[in-house]
C-alpha cells in the first residue's frame, strides 16, 4: 500500500516561488549550473569525437581571443543588451512584452527612411534624426498593445507576438516593393546606406556599444531610484495596490511600454546603421527573443543583463568559430548551445522555484 | 544593492578590458611588397594556403550549398590540401553576420574567400576594399573591383532548357508546376528557359509558376509543390534549395525535375533529370591560381562546354525519345547554334519580349522581369 496518496482533485505537485535565496547558495547553484552545462555539453562533444576542453577553449578564443574576434562579439552584444533592457522594463511591470523583435524592426524601418532618402543631410543631424525617429517609432509600436491592455485588458503576450510578424512582413514588402535597390538588378534587397548614414566605429565596433553601455546605468537608475521606476514595480506587484495608492495604472503601462518599445527601436536603428549598414529582414534576427532569456537569467537587473549578454554572445560567436575550425556542423553547434542553455535555465528555475509534492494529510 | 554594484563593476572591468585591448594591439600591417594593385598577388606555398567559404545553407542540404561543397571537396582532394586548410561556414545570413563570418575567415589566415549567395555581394565588396591582399570571389552577383574581388556564375539556363524538353515530353495533363523562390531575374529567367524548352517539344503544355519567398524552407517548398499538384500538374520543377518539391511529386505518384544536383536517389520514382552545377573546375582552377600567384580579377561565367553546368543523367522515368531530343538540343547548344533566349519570344501578356532575330545577352537575362507566353503565374 502506498504510504502517501494525493487528495482527490489536487494536482500532483505545485510550484512555489522562493522569495529570497541566500547569496551563498545562489552563487554555488549558479557555479554548479555552469559546470553541469559544460559537462553535459562536453559529453555531447565527446560523442562527436572531439576533446571538450579543446573545444571550449576554442570557443573562448573565437569570441575574445583577439581584437577582431572581440569586436565581432561586442557587435552581437549591443542589440542584445538594449533589447534585454527593453524587456526588463516591461517585465518588471509584469507586462509580457515579447514584441521587442517587432519594435526593433519598426525602429530600423523609420531610421532607414532617413538613411535612404535624406542621406545628404549633415552627418550629425542625420544620425540624431535616425536615432530619434527610431525611438519614437519603436515606442509607438510598443504603445499599441499597451493601449489595448490598459483599455480593454487584452492579452499583451499575443498582441506583441503577432505585431512582430507584421513588422517583419513590412520589411519584406519594402524590400521587394518601394525600397527595392535599383542597383541590384531585380534582386530583392534594400540599398546599402551611404557612408554619411552609417554610424562611426570607435575602436572598430559601431557606435552602438557606447549607447548600450550608457543605457545600462540609465535603466538601472530609472528602475531603482526614479518615481516612475517605483510605479513600475508597484504596478507589477499589484495593480489594485497601485490604483489604491493613486497611481494611474493605464498611464504607467503605456508610458513604460513606450520606453520599452523605444529602446528596442533604437537597437534597430543601431543594427541597421551600424552593423548591417542597410535594412534587411534579419535586422532583428531573433534578438528580441534571445533578449527575453537574457532578461530572465539576469533577473531583470540591468547590470546583470550586460554580463549575461556577453555570455550569450560568447556562445554564439564561439559557436560559429568552432563550427568552421573543427568541422562541427552548424546544427551540432546549435545543439551544444541548446544543451548549455538548458542546464543553466533549469538550475536557475530550481533556484527561484520550489516544487512541492502534494501528500495525503499534509 | 551591494550585489548589483558588484555586477556593474565586473561588467565595467570586462568592457574596459576590451577598450584597452583594442588600443594596445596594432592592426596587422600588410606584408611588404604585396600591393596587389600594382604588382598582382604573390604566390602562396601550398602548405600555407587557407581557403575560406561562406555558405547560405547547409553543406548537406542536397541543393545549392551541397553543390558548392561537393566542388570544394573535389578541389581539396585534387590539389591535395589538408582538411584544416579549407574553412567553411554554414547558414550565414545576408546581413552583418556575413561580415562577422568573413572577418573570422580573414583572421584564420585565408588568402582566398568564396561566398555562395547573392546577398553577400556588397559585404564582400567592402571587405575586399578593407583587405586588398586577400582575394574575394563571389558567386551569383555581378560586381568586380578590378583588384581582388570577382564574380562567378554559369549558364544554368541552358541546362534548364534541356530539362524542359524532358518535362514537355513526359507530361500528360499538359500542366507542369514550377516552384520558384522569388520573382527575381535569376528565378524568372530560369523558369523562362525551362518553359521555352517545354514549348520546343510540346506547344500545348502550360507551366504553373508559384513563388515561396524563400530559398530554403523545406516545409514551405513542399506545400508549394502540393498546391501545384492539386491544380493538376503531373510534373514539378523547381528553383529552390532542397529536394522537398521532388518528394511531394513522388508522394503523388507523378514526376519531377530537380535542380542543383542529381536528385534521383531522393525521389527515385519521380525523378526525370535535373539541371546541375559542378563547381569543381572553378574552385580548383581559382585556388591553383592563388597558389601560383597568377589570379586575376576576371569574372567567370561557365557553360556546358566548360562542364560547369550540365543535365544530370536521364532516369528510366523519362518518356520515350527524350534522350534523342535532349542530345540533339545539347549538341546544338555546345556548337553555339541553339540559344535559349533567341527571338521571337512572346511574354505571357502577349507582348513581344524578344524581337525576331535578336538574342538576349547576359545583361538582359540578368534583369529579366517578364514571364514567357506559356507560364501562368499563380
Amino acid at each position: 500500500m502506498l504510504k502517501s496518496r494525493r487528495i482527490k482533485g489536487e494536482p500532483l505537485f505545485k510550484i512555489q516561488r522562493i522569495e529570497e535565496e541566500s547569496p551563498t547558495k545562489s552563487f554555488i547553484v549558479r557555479v554548479l549550473a555552469v559546470l553541469a552545462a559544460l559537462t553535459a555539453g562536453g559529453f555531447f562533444l565527446s560523442l562527436l569525437g572531439h576533446n571538450p576542453l579543446v573545444i571550449y577553449q576554442a570557443m573562448f578564443k573565437g569570441s575574445f581571443g583577439s581584437v577582431m574576434s572581440t569586436q565581432g562579439t561586442v557587435k552581437i552584444v549591443v542589440p542584445l543588451v538594449i533589447n534585454a533592457l527593453a524587456v526588463s522594463l516591461a517585465f518588471k511591470m509584469r507586462f509580457w512584452n515579447i514584441g521587442t523583435e517587432g519594435q526593433m524592426i519598426v525602429g530600423a524601418i523609420a531610421a532607414s527612411y532617413f538613411a535612404l532618402f535624406k542621406g545628404n543631410w549633415p552627418h550629425f543631424l542625420l544620425i540624431s534624426t535616425m536615432a530619434l525617429v527610431s525611438i519614437i517609432a519603436g515606442g509607438l509600436y510598443g504603445l499599441i498593445p499597451a493601449y489595448f491592455k490598459a483599455r480593454f485588458s487584452t492579452n499583451e503576450t499575443l498582441l506583441t507576438l503577432m505585431a512582430n510578424y507584421i513588422a517583419l512582413y513590412a520589411v519584406q514588402y519594402l524590400k521587394e516593393g518601394p525600397w527595392k535597390d535599383p542597383g541590384a538588378k531585380g534582386f530583392p534587397q534594400i540599398a546599402r546606406f551611404a557612408q554619411n548614414a552609417r554610424l562611426s566605429m570607435p575602436l572598430g565596433v559601431h557606435f552602438g556599444w557606447i549607447i548600450a553601455l550608457l543605457a545600462v546605468p540609465l535603466v538601472y537608475i530609472y528602475l531603482r531610484y526614479s518615481k516612475q521606476g517605483y510605479e513600475i514595480a508597484v504596478v507589477g506587484e499589484s495593480e489594485k495596490t497601485a490604483t489604491y495608492a493613486g497611481m494611474s495604472v493605464p498611464k504607467v503601462i503605456m508610458r513604460t511600454m513606450f520606453l520599452s518599445g523605444g529602446l528596442a527601436g533604437l537597437a534597430g536603428m543601431l543594427q541597421a546603421s551600424g552593423a548591417d549598414r542597410t535594412l534587411t529582414d534579419t535586422v532583428a534576427g531573433g534578438v528580441g527573443f534571445t533578449a527575453i532569456i537574457v532578461a530572465w537569467l539576469a533577473n531583470l537587473n540591468p547590470a546583470a543583463v550586460l554580463l549575461v549578454s556577453f555570455l550569450f554572445a560568447l556562445l554564439e560567436k564561439g559557436g560559429g568559430y568552432i563550427q568552421s575550425m573543427f568541422k562541427i556542423s552548424a546544427s551540432a553547434a546549435d545543439v551544444l548551445q541548446g544543451i548549455i542553455l538548458f542546464f543553466v535555465l533549469a538550475f536557475e528555475f530550481f533556484l527561484r522555484y520550489r516544487i512541492i509534492i502534494n501528500k495525503k494529510g499534509d | 544593492m551591494k550585489k548589483m554594484s558588484k555586477w556593474l563593476i565586473l561588467a565595467l572591468v570586462l568592457v574596459s578590458a576590451l577598450v584597452f585591448s583594442g588600443c594596445n594591439q596594432p592592426a596587422p600591417a600588410p606584408a611588404p611588397g604585396s600591393d596587389p594593385e600594382t604588382e598582382g598577388f604573390q604566390p602562396v606555398a601550398k602548405e600555407d594556403l587557407k581557403v575560406g567559404i561562406i555558405y547560405i545553407g547547409s553543406a548537406t542540404d542536397k541543393g545549392w550549398t551541397y553543390s558548392h561543397d561537393q566542388g570544394m571537396l573535389a578541389m581539396q582532394e585534387s590539389l591535395g590540401l589538408e582538411e584544416n586548410q579549407v574553412i567553411k561556414k554554414e547558414f550565414i545570413d545576408e546581413d552583418s553576420s556575413c561580415e562577422t563570418a568573413l572577418r573570422e575567415l580573414v583572421e584564420a589566415g585565408c588568402q582566398v574567400i568564396f561566398g555562395n549567395s547573392w546577398g553577400y555581394m556588397d559585404y564582400m565588396e567592402e571587405m575586399a576594399e578593407e583587405y586588398p591582399e586577400i582575394i574575394f570571389s563571389h558567386c551569383s552577383g555581378y560586381k568586380n573591383n578590378g583588384i581582388n574581388f570577382n564574380n562567378y556564375f554559369g549558364a544554368i539556363n541552358d541546362a534548364r532548357y534541356l530539362s524542359g524538353i524532358a518535362a514537355g515530353l513526359k507530361t500528360e495533363t499538359n500542366k507542369i508546376g514550377y516552384v520558384g523562390a522569388y520573382k527575381n531575374p535569376e528565378v524568372i529567367s530560369g523558369a523562362n528557359a525551362f518553359a521555352l524548352g517545354v514549348a520546343s517539344v510540346n506547344p500545348d503544355a502550360e507551366i504553373l509558376f508559384t513563388e515561396t519567398q524563400t530559398w530554403f524552407d523545406p516545409d514551405l517548398e513542399k506545400s508549394a509543390a502540393i498546391s501545384l499538384l492539386d491544380k493538376g500538374c503531373d510534373i514539378i520543377a523547381q528553383h529552390q534549395d532542397t529536394t522537398m518539391p521532388q518528394i511531394a511529386a513522388q508522394e503523388r505518384g507523378v514526376f519531377s525535375v530537380g535542380y542543383h544536383v542529381d536528385m534521383a536517389e531522393d525521389a527515385p520514382q519521380a525523378h526525370l533529370t535535373a539541371p546541375v552545377w559542378d563547381w569543381t573546375g572553378y574552385y580548383t582552377d581559382t585556388v591553383e591560381k592563388v597558389i601560383e600567384g597568377t589570379w586575376e580579377p576576371i569574372n567567370y561565367f561557365g557553360d556546358m562546354a566548360d562542364g560547369l553546368v550540365d543535365l544530370s543523367p536521364l532516369t528510366e522515368n523519362v518518356a520515350e525519345g527524350t534522350e534523342e531530343a535532349v542530345k540533339a538540343a545539347k549538341d546544338q547548344m555546345v556548337a553555339g547554334e541553339l540559344k535559349v533566349f533567341a527571338g521571337p519570344i512572346l511574354d505571357n501578356e502577349g507582348n513581344v519580349a524578344v524581337e525576331e532575330g535578336l538574342v538576349l545577352d547576359r545583361e538582359d537575362v540578368d534583369s529579366m522581369m517578364w514571364f514567357a507566353f506559356n507560364i501562368l503565374v499563380q
